[in-house]
């Protein structure tokens, strides 16, 4: 796979392309990330744990994108971490094409590395205000013994060309750029060892309404051209259903629902999936004014004591005895369509 | 209906050592009383500081309000002296800002925060403050109110503490409130929630509201007018459905276009406004959307247009573009079908790839970044 900036064609294949290959690029089985709390200074005991994600089984399949959405705290970016290995999972599997990661050690995963990116949310801050953007995207490429001197210069220069920003602008600092152009510094670093796999954790809301639409073309393109799969994070439901392919849906810790897009926007099964997506406005007042909303009451409960039973059933309007009681488990409802409910459907 | 607020003219400006920012600049509008309207645009728009200057929140210096009125009751606001400003502020206009976290004070309890204001304007005293107090937390739907009302705003969730700033923007009856952004920190199911609130709030007590947001999905179930405001000016009005259903500006269709509905049956690209937000410090002289507008002619770049009553739309639409107006080159043009010329938006990809640093700089100039020290 070779970054070639001619090739200016722009076809769009991906989504007959992929449904049904079969390949999955990474399966994820009952990954399960706690963060301890601890008391005492100097001999600390664990008194509880923040059970950010809390046993969620899923695969992505090469070349697609699956949506991951939820409100903040529901562990969604801490999904796309343990994944990538930022965070050591607490138990579970994450194969990545059929490599199990998290028993890799340290010098065979940093090589796994240049197969799987991540870009993040703030532009801002996860840029290093004090590198030229010539050494921030060719950083990964000294790190994995990709290029040096001239030919790194030349394939920064590309790089840049790639994510729509002037090539000579490499002896310049993230300073110099606006939010949406450091975005795509972002991506040109991420870009940089050539990945199979982008984990994107919320690329865009930290952009002007006006700009989302560049980045979320940018990535469409980019995804077309270079084959690549991403899991891209959240928050947003209207981007989340224009970009992906599949979706899933988190809450407090745990997927409660899985399907391709149109049939998760089109007849959720779980009822947060019904009130999310009933939440959302939509920019058009002859349809809001027709639109019954389903609101939530109260707030998400702490994920360092989560409800029992079904996590969900303290804000359910369909909870009754059991939902309390038994954890409902993870099922097929239709196929591809996975939904965690002891009532689903309408 | 009678008029509750008329600005006119507005130009607010901040004196900043790279230049004079002009953040408002000719900015006029009316309200009448119990009305709800959306002030619509991007970061660094205006509208927030729009906003602020109805209130003489700008902070001075750098910023100064330099002309216009602002006629609220039939005074006006800008001639007031600094204690009859303070006697409007929190009593007849009310403001709820973006982050509920920043605009409470950590260190004192919700009931000391609530009855400040009680105290101060309806000269209540300490224990009818308290009682109206709780009222008012139970009346934006705050869980046992009465034992939460000693807590400290860290002890709320987002969510509660947007309704204590609700509650407080409520609490002496106010004519007209400012919302900045209430929802935007919040997760979509709480947003809901709070817009809920609001609407039932607006009904109930008749109050005003200005509705400042970036996103138009807001403003579509919330408001009865629209006003879209981008570098600095107002650049469209008209009612929410006329807005909706016949926008008349290339800015207004670059913002439809570009932002997925929930609702989208079929997978189509999304058609992104290119190019950077105006400088203004430097705007530009004509049309300040000319540079990243794909419909523009000689003209918009010479002469800047005004904001008048367009063919085609109803009696009270207005906007500022050569192109629709009495005229124009785009008057019968249907913009959910025709994008306009490809080729210009090539070209302002360009231009701004080939865009020196510093203009883009300048751009964002109202939040500079520090610079590295090497």
């Amino acid at each position: 796979m070779a970054v070639t900036p001619t090739d200016t064609e722009y076809v769009r294949t991906r989504s007959t392309a992929t449904v049904g290959s079969g390949r999955n690029l990474l399966d994820v089985k009952a990954l399960k990330m706690h963060f301890p709390l601890t008391q005492g200074i100097i001999f600390q005991r664990q008194v509880g744990a923040v059970r950010a994600v809390d046993g969620i089984d899923f695969f992505v399949e090469k070349g697609e994108t699956l949506g991951l959405v939820g409100e903040s705290g529901c562990g969604k970016s801490t999904t796309g971490r343990a994944i990538l290995q930022l965070y050591k999972p607490t138990a579970g599997e994450v194969k990545f094409d059929n490599i199990e990661l998290t028993t890799l050690g340290g010098e065979q995963m940093r090589r796994m590395r240049r197969r799987m990116q991540m870009i993040f949310q703030d532009p801002y801050a996860s840029l290093n205000p004090r590198m030229t953007v010539g050494n921030i995207i060719g950083e990964p490429l000294e790190v994995h013994n990709l290029a040096r001197g001239k030919e790194k210069t030349e394939r920064v220069q590309e790089l840049l060309r790639v994510v729509g920003l002037n090539p000579y602008f490499t002896n310049r600092y993230p300073h110099e750029f606006s939010g949406g152009q450091r975005q795509r510094i972002g991506v040109a670093r991420a870009l940089a060892v050539e990945p199979e796999f982008i984990v994107a954790d919320e690329p865009i809301s930290a952009l002007d309404v006006s700009i989302q639409a560049q980045i979320i073309n940018l990535l469409e393109e980019l995804q077309d051209r270079f084959k690549l799969t991403y899991l891209f994070i959240a928050h947003d439901l209207s981007v989340v259903r224009h970009i992906s392919d599949r979706v899933a849906v988190m809450y407090l810790g745990k997927i409660v629902e899985l399907a391709d897009r149109v049939d998760l926007y089109e007849k959720p099964l779980h009822p947060y999936s019904q009130a999310l997506l009933s939440a959302v406005p939509i920019p058009d007042p002859a349809v809001e004014s027709k639109r019954k909303r389903i609101i939530l009451t109260g707030d998400v409960p702490s994920p360092v004591n989560p409800p029992s039973g079904c996590r969900f059933h303290t804000r359910c309007w369909k909870a009754q005895q059991i939902c309390s009681e038994v954890d409902p488990e993870f099922i097929e409802h239709e196929p591809r369509h996975w939904a965690a409910c002891h009532f689903p459907g309408a | 209906m009678p008029e509750l607020l008329a600005v006119r003219d507005l130009h607010t400006q901040f004196f900043t050592r790279d230049g004079v920012v002009r953040a408002v600049d000719g900015v006029s509008f009316e309200l009448a009383a119990g009305e709800t309207l959306g002030l619509v645009g991007e970061s660094g728009c205006g509208k927030t500081v729009t906003a602020l200057s109805l209130m003489r929140l700008i902070p001075m210096p750098p910023g100064r309000i330099v002309k216009g009125a602002i006629m609220f009751d039939g005074q006006d606001v800008l001639k007031m002296d600094d204690d009859e400003v303070r006697g409007i502020r929190g009593n007849n206009i009310a403001m709820i800002f973006q982050d509920p976290m920043t605009s409470l004070n950590p260190v004192l309890t919700i009931s000391r925060q609530i009855s400040e204001a009680l105290e101060l304007h309806l000269k209540m005293d300490r224990s009818e403050a308290r009682k109206r107090t709780i009222e008012l937390l139970e009346l934006v739907g705050i869980p046992s109110a009465k034992k939460r009302v000693d807590d400290y705003p860290h002890q709320f969730s987002g969510g509660m503490r947007q309704r204590v700033m609700i509650a407080m923007a409520l609490s002496c009856n106010p004519k007209l409130i400012l919302a900045d952004e209430p929802t935007t920190a919040l997760d979509v199911t709480i947003q809901a929630q709070i817009l809920e609130l609001l609407k039932g709030l607006a009904k109930e007590f008749r109050t005003a509201f200005i509705l400042i947001t970036h996103d138009l999905g807001v403003v579509a179930g919330m408001t009865q007018r629209i006003h879209v405001m981008y570098g600095g000016k107002i650049v469209e009005k008209a009612d929410t459905g006329e807005l909706f259903a016949n926008p008349k500006m290339p800015y207004t269709w670059g913002l439809l276009r570009s932002i997925p509905r929930l609702d989208e049956h079929r997978k189509s690209k999304l058609l992104p406004i290119e190019g950077l937000p105006p400088d203004l410090i430097a705007p530009p002289p004509g049309c300040r959307f000319e540079p990243r507008c794909q419909y523009r002619r000689d003209i918009c770049r010479e002469q800047e247009p005004e904001l008048k009553h367009i063919p085609n739309a109803k009696a009270d639409h207005e906007a500022r573009c050569w192109g629709t107006q009495e005229g124009g080159w785009l008057v019968a043009t249907d913009w959910r079908r025709e994008i306009g010329d490809t080729r210009v938006l090539e070209e302002i990809k360009q231009e701004v790839a080939q865009l020196p640093a510093e203009a883009v700089r300048a751009a964002e100039a109202e939040t500079p970044p520090p610079p590295p020290t090497p």
